[in-house]
């Protein structure tokens, strides 16, 4: 790219890799410098932040515990919502981690410079967002420690098999495929950081932990090369399986014969609304991170007005897709599906729709102003109130659709209980707490792909500070 | 370890790793590889401390093969799903459920698709490791003073010891002219 952008200076303007660095090592400096310091010497919001988050995991812990030894009653699902929360938060969860790979994958095989500062932060934003989903299928089967019995593995407590034909197998598959392959390419990408960090490294403990890491990463040119063809294939399977893994999750869903569920609109919609809800986190979780580690030269402005800009896409798309839904339960003449539509617009459940509309069609809106998308105000509560709106979506079409289907004597209305409550809590606990120990001691911004980017003239770089704004 | 295995790592006091060169800017080192290949060297290297572009055709670093490796493994994904749902739902459980067939291509799709993704990523990140020659622990170019700056700002670039053509003070000389900064014979 440098020599097409030496040819090329206007190819720079539209597409910068926006670090401001020095130089080369100016770059290590500032990346690594946040994962060196002493563990003593992190400023106290750090560690008070991570109390706080911590104790909320701890909670979550608690939840689980009770909930294994009291079965999974003291849910509040019951007939006729038989998912509530769980699946919720799951759906919820899995969408959040969406934006991490589109960023990782997508952004890379169209080449956009920008996503290098954000990448890595995203990409580990999205395990840590499937651990979290994972969560709740796994203890809604009530018997966790019975979980590979989802998997095809021959067993002899069972001698049965898995059940091909049912889309939740497909979200077995599907979700741990996108877990593992999340995992792997965020490795891979993290490897040269990691010898970045062995070289640099003082402390016996640190030498043996990151030389260990980094696998005797030494930079040689045929390595690179093959690493790059890594890269690029594990980029290239990542953005279909990103579109899949929703896809497969709306599946659990549009399969079924449910009123409001049982649309062919399913899977795009799910996969923009994962995208929408996945760049809100990211930005929430960048504005704490700028703010708070001081990566204002690394996180700029620019970015964060290019992911407004993609919310603002998909929130669009999303709430197109929900006055299609509604054209549909209209023009498809069928009663109940008209029903399942008015009654979550206007039945017990309108308090949850109206916020999901407010939230998520209304809020992103705003950013069609640049005044109101530049500012790191705004840009943190709209990314905040998109989360609770994506969150009131997966609530509303699971729960609203369940508790009134086609026979009135067994409509009903769901209610979480303490527990559902607190465990969705905990979630985000962890969540945090995982997305806290890992901008503390794992460099948060891919040193090596951002050095990349950078195009220095040759030498220039000694008196020239800034390559763009 | 056996001396045979030293041998085969390079490391020994009788080994000679290679002349490495460093350069400060990634288009000084791409020019200087080209001119060293020129002299007619076979055997080069680079470390950088990112992909630099431009090396690869400079020095002659062949093409990677990874992608072949990945298609097979794609291809046994593949099969594999399709074989683990044709025999489980057709052959070793079948079982009749709402009237549907007990093998059919549709429902198939999604867990094919998402073994073909599960085997390919393995295969691109194993595979990629197993042509790298890494994990491992030691390698002689890590003798060199300044190797550790090769993963933050420094570009070297090396004539290996086993080029036919490698003669350590004759070679250090070359790497000189090329505009290298600082010159070194590595011992393994």
């Amino acid at each position: 790219m440098s020599e097409a952008v030496r040819q090329h200076p206007a190819l720079m303007e539209v597409n910068p890799p926006l670090i401001r660095a020095k130089d080369y090592h100016d770059l290590t400096e500032q990346i690594s410098e946040i994962t060196e310091g002493d563990v003593f010497k992190t400023p106290l919001k750090y560690w008070i932040t991570l109390a706080i988050t911590g104790s909320i995991t701890v909670l979550l812990g608690g939840m689980l515990t009770f909930l294994v030894w009291n079965g999974i009653g003291v849910w509040g699902n019951n007939r006729p919502v038989g998912w509530a929360w769980d699946i919720t938060n799951f759906v919820f969860w899995i969408g959040i981690g969406h934006a991490g790979t589109l960023i990782s994958a997508i952004l890379f095989l169209f080449r956009q410079k920008w996503r290098t500062s954000i990448n890595r932060s995203a990409e580990a934003m999205t395990l840590f967002a499937v651990m979290c989903a994972g969560i709740f299928p796994l203890f809604h089967t009530g018997r966790p420690w019975r979980a590979y019995w989802l998997f095809p593995i021959p067993n002899t407590d069972l001698n049965i098999w898995q059940n091909f034909r049912s889309p939740l197998i497909w979200d077995v598959f599907a979700v741990s495929t996108y877990f593992t392959v999340s995992l792997l390419f965020w490795f891979t990408g993290l490897v040269p950081d990691l010898a970045t960090l062995r070289d640099r490294a003082v402390t016996r403990t640190k030498q043996v932990v990151f030389g260990l890491l980094s696998l005797g990463w030494r930079g040689s040119a045929r390595h690179w090369r093959n690493y790059e063809m890594s890269y690029l294939i594990l980029a290239a399977i990542s953005t279909p399986l990103v579109l899949s893994v929703h896809s497969i999750v709306s599946f659990d869903f549009a399969t079924s014969v449910i009123p409001g569920w049982h649309t062919t609109i399913f899977p795009p919609y799910f996969v923009a609304g994962a995208i929408f809800s996945g760049f809100a986190c990211v930005m929430t979780l960048l504005i704490i991170a700028r703010w708070a580690l001081n990566l204002n030269n690394i996180i700029t402005m620019k970015h964060l007005e290019n992911m407004n800009k993609i919310i603002l896409v998909t929130g669009s798309v999303v709430g197109y897709a929900y006055a299609t839904e509604f054209f549909i339960a209209w023009y498809s003449g069928n009663t109940y599906e008209r029903y399942a539509f008015l009654n979550r617009a206007l039945g017990p459940y309108w308090w949850a729709y109206w916020t999901m509309v407010t939230c998520n069609v209304i809020s992103p809106q705003f950013f069609w102003f640049k005044k109101l998308r530049t500012s790191i105000p705004v840009m943190f509560v709209l990314s905040i109130t998109t989360n609770i709106g994506m969150w009131f979506e997966r609530f509303v079409i699971i729960v609203t659709s369940l508790h009134r289907d086609f026979l009135p004597s067994s409509w009903g209305y769901f209610k979480p209980t303490w527990v559902d409550i607190c465990t969705f809590i905990g979630t985000i606990g962890l969540f945090l707490t995982l997305f806290l120990l890992f901008a503390r001691f794992l460099p948060m911004i891919a040193i090596s792909e951002v050095k990349g980017v950078l195009s220095y003239e040759k030498g220039a770089f000694k008196d020239q500070e800034v390559v763009a704004k | 370890m056996t001396p045979a295995q030293m041998d085969k790592l390079g490391i020994g006091d009788d080994k000679v790793y290679g002349v490495i060169g460093e350069f400060s800017d990634p288009h000084d080192l791409v020019a200087a590889g080209r001119k060293i290949r020129g002299m007619g060297y076979t055997k080069l290297d680079a470390m950088t401390p990112f992909p630099v572009h431009g090396i690869d055709d400079a020095i002659g670093v062949p093409a990677s093969k990874l992608g072949w490796i990945v298609v097979c493994f794609t291809i046994l994904g593949i099969l594999t799903a399709q074989g683990l749902i044709y025999w489980v739902g057709a052959v070793n459980y079948p079982l009749v459920i709402g009237g549907k067939p007990l093998y059919d291509v549709s429902y198939s799709i999604p867990v094919t698709f998402e073994l073909a993704v599960l085997f390919s990523a393995f295969a691109a990140f194993l595979g990629m490791w197993a042509i790298n020659g890494l994990p491992r622990l030691y390698h002689p170019s890590m003798v060199y003073k300044n190797s550790h700056r090769a993963s933050d700002d420094r570009f070297l670039l090396v004539i290996e010891a086993d080029d036919p053509m490698f003669e350590p003070a004759k070679s250090a000389d070359h790497m000189r002219t090329v505009g290298a900064a600082e010159v070194e014979v590595v011992e393994g």
